[in-house]
C-alpha cells in the first residue's frame, strides 16, 4: 500500500464521518419530533408514529437503503447517492432515536410534569425547560451506542456504490490484491471511530448509576 | 391588583366546588364535592389513604380532569381548556409529598423558572423575588446549591418558596411531611404555620393534628370519595358526629 492508497482510503474515512454527523445530525432533529409526537397523549399521533417507528425497526438498514436510492428513482426522482444515503440514514437514525427519548422521557419522574404544571408552565417550557433535559441526561449512554451502530451502518452505502471508507477499502483491495491488509486497515479505522465513544458511554451509564444511588 | 377587585375576589369565595364527581374509568373517586373556601381561610383535610383527599386538591388546579360538576377558583370557572386552566395554575400554588424539585436545576432556578417562563418577569425581577423568600423560608444561602445537595425538610422549604414566587392567592398542599424523616417535619410545619398567619389561604392534605388543631379553621374528614364531615378543629377533635370519623381519630391519635 503506497500513499495514495491511504489518501484514498482517508477520502472514503472522511465521507463516513460526514454520513455519519448527517444522519445523526437530521435523525436527531427528526427523531426528537418522533419522541415528542410518541409521548403527546394525542392516540392517534402516538399509532402513526409507533407505526413509523416499527417500519424502521423491522427491517434491514440496507433494505431502506435500496427503497430510497432505487425506489425513488423509480417514480422519478433521480437522487445522488450520497442525497438517497443521507435521507436513509435520516430516516432510520430518526426512528431509533425517537424510540430512545420516548423512552427517556417516560423515565422521567411524573411528579417533575406535575410539578411545572402546578406552577402554569405550558407544554414547551415543560419540556424544554424541565422534561428533556432530564431525559437527555438519562438517554446519553443510549444515544452514544445508537451513533456507535449508525457509523457502522454507514458502511451499508458502499453497497449503493457510495464511495466510503468500507467502498474505498474494496476499491483498493481489488487493485493490490491484499484483502487483508486493506480491510486489516479499514477496520482499525472504524475502530479508532467507535471505541472511544463506547468507552464514554460506558463512563457516562457507570456515572449516572452512581449518582442515582 | 387594585383595591376594588381585590374586595370582590375577598367577598366571594376564594375557591367554590359544587357537585364535583370523578371517576378512573368505572371507579368513582369523587362523589358530590360541595366546598367552598373563604380567602384567608385554612382548610386541612384528612382521612384514611384511598379517601379521595388528594384527588380533591388535584382537582382544584386540574391535575386531575373531573367530569361533573363545577369548580371556581376566585371567580375564574375551571374548565377543561388550557386557556382557563392555566389561569387558575397562576393562582393556585401547589406543594407536593415528594417535593418534585428540578434536580438539574440550582434552588435559584428553581424558584425563578416559573416567574419568568409563566409570567413573563425579568430574569433580575424574578431572582430578587425568589432570594426574598427563600430568605422566608431560611434557606437563602442554599440559593446556588442543587436539590439533591439539601435534606428533605429544607427541599420541602424550597418547595413552599418556589410555589409562593408566582404570588399565588391560594396555596395546596398534598401530605407535605409525609415523606420527611420525623425530625425534619417541625421545620416544615414552622413554615406552614407563619404562611398561615400572614393570611394565605391554604388546603392542606395532612395527618398532622397538632398542625390542624393550631392553624386550621375548618377539619374536613373524607372517606370513599365523598366529605363526610366538617367542623373548626375544636368541635372536630372532641365531638366527632360521625362512627367513621371517630374510627379514624382514634387510630390516628392513638399513634401518637
Amino acid at each position: 500500500m503506497g500513499p495514495d492508497e491511504y489518501l484514498f482510503l482517508l477520502a472514503g474515512l472522511k465521507w463516513t464521518v460526514a454520513l455519519s454527523a448527517i444522519g445523526f445530525f437530521f435523525g436527531g432533529i427528526a427523531g426528537l419530533l418522533v419522541a415528542l409526537a410518541r409521548t403527546s397523549e394525542l392516540r392517534v399521533v402516538e399509532r402513526i408514529t409507533a407505526g413509523y417507528i416499527g417500519v424502521f425497526q423491522g427491517t434491514p438498514l440496507l433494505m431502506q437503503l435500496f427503497v430510497v436510492y432505487y425506489g425513488l428513482a423509480l417514480i422519478g426522482l433521480k437522487l445522488d447517492a450520497w442525497v438517497a444515503v443521507s435521507i436513509g440514514l435520516t430516516l432510520h437514525a430518526s426512528a431509533y432515536l425517537g424510540e430512545i427519548w420516548r423512552g427517556a422521557i417516560e423515565a422521567v419522574p411524573k411528579g417533575q410534569t406535575e410539578a411545572a404544571k402546578a406552577l402554569s408552565l405550558n407544554y414547551t417550557s415543560r419540556m424544554r425547560d424541565v422534561v428533556l433535559p432530564q431525559a437527555f441526561r438519562i438517554s446519553l449512554p443510549a444515544t452514544i451506542g445508537f451513533l456507535v451502530q449508525l457509523i457502522k451502518g454507514t458502511s451499508l452505502a458502499a453497497i449503493v456504490g457510495f464511495t466510503e471508507l468500507t467502498r474505498a477499502g474494496n476499491m483498493i483491495s481489488n487493485q493490490i490484491f491484499q484483502p487483508l491488509l486493506v480491510f486489516g486497515i479499514v477496520g482499525a479505522l472504524y475502530f479508532i471511530m467507535c471505541c472511544p465513544l463506547t468507552l464514554y458511554g460506558a463512563h457516562l451509564e457507570r456515572k449516572f448509576a452512581k449518582s442515582a444511588r | 391588583m387594585t383595591q376594588a377587585s381585590m374586595t370582590t375576589s375577598a367577598a366571594q369565595a376564594m375557591i367554590a366546588m359544587e357537585r364535583v364527581e370523578k371517576w378512573y374509568g368505572a371507579f368513582q373517586a369523587l362523589h358530590d364535592i360541595n366546598l367552598s373556601v373563604r380567602a384567608g381561610e385554612k382548610i386541612v383535610l384528612c382521612g384514611p389513604s384511598g379517601s379521595g383527599k388528594s384527588t380533591l386538591i388535584r382537582c382544584i388546579n386540574h391535575l386531575e380532569a373531573y367530569q361533573k360538576g363545577e369548580i371556581r377558583v376566585g371567580g375564574t370557572v375551571l374548565g377543561h381548556e388550557s386557556k382557563t386552566i392555566d389561569a387558575v395554575r397562576r393562582e393556585v400554588g401547589m406543594v407536593f409529598q415528594q417535593f418534585n424539585l428540578f434536580p438539574h436545576l440550582t434552588i435559584l432556578e428553581n424558584c425563578t423558572l416559573a416567574p419568568i417562563r409563566s409570567l413573563g418577569l425579568s430574569k433580575a425581577e424574578a431572582q430578587g423575588r425568589a432570594r426574598k423568600l427563600l430568605e422566608r423560608v431560611k434557606i437563602a444561602e442554599q440559593a446556588e446549591k442543587y436539590p439533591a445537595q439539601l435534606s428533605g425538610g429544607q427541599q420541602q422549604r424550597v418547595a413552599i418558596a418556589r410555589a409562593l414566587c408566582m404570588q399565588p392567592k391560594v396555596m395546596l398542599f398534598d401530605e407535605p411531611t409525609s415523606a420527611l424523616d420525623p425530625e425534619m417535619v417541625k421545620e416544615v410545619l414552622d413554615t406552614m404555620i407563619t404562611l398561615a398567619e400572614e393570611g394565605m389561604t391554604m388546603i392542606c392534605v395532612t395527618h398532622e393534628m397538632g398542625f390542624a388543631r393550631q392553624v386550621a379553621d375548618r377539619v374536613i374528614f373524607m372517606a370513599s370519595g365523598a366529605i363526610v364531615e366538617e367542623a373548626p378543629p375544636a368541635e372536630f377533635f372532641t365531638n366527632p358526629r360521625h362512627e367513621r370519623t371517630r374510627k379514624f381519630l382514634g387510630e390516628i391519635l392513638g399513634r401518637h
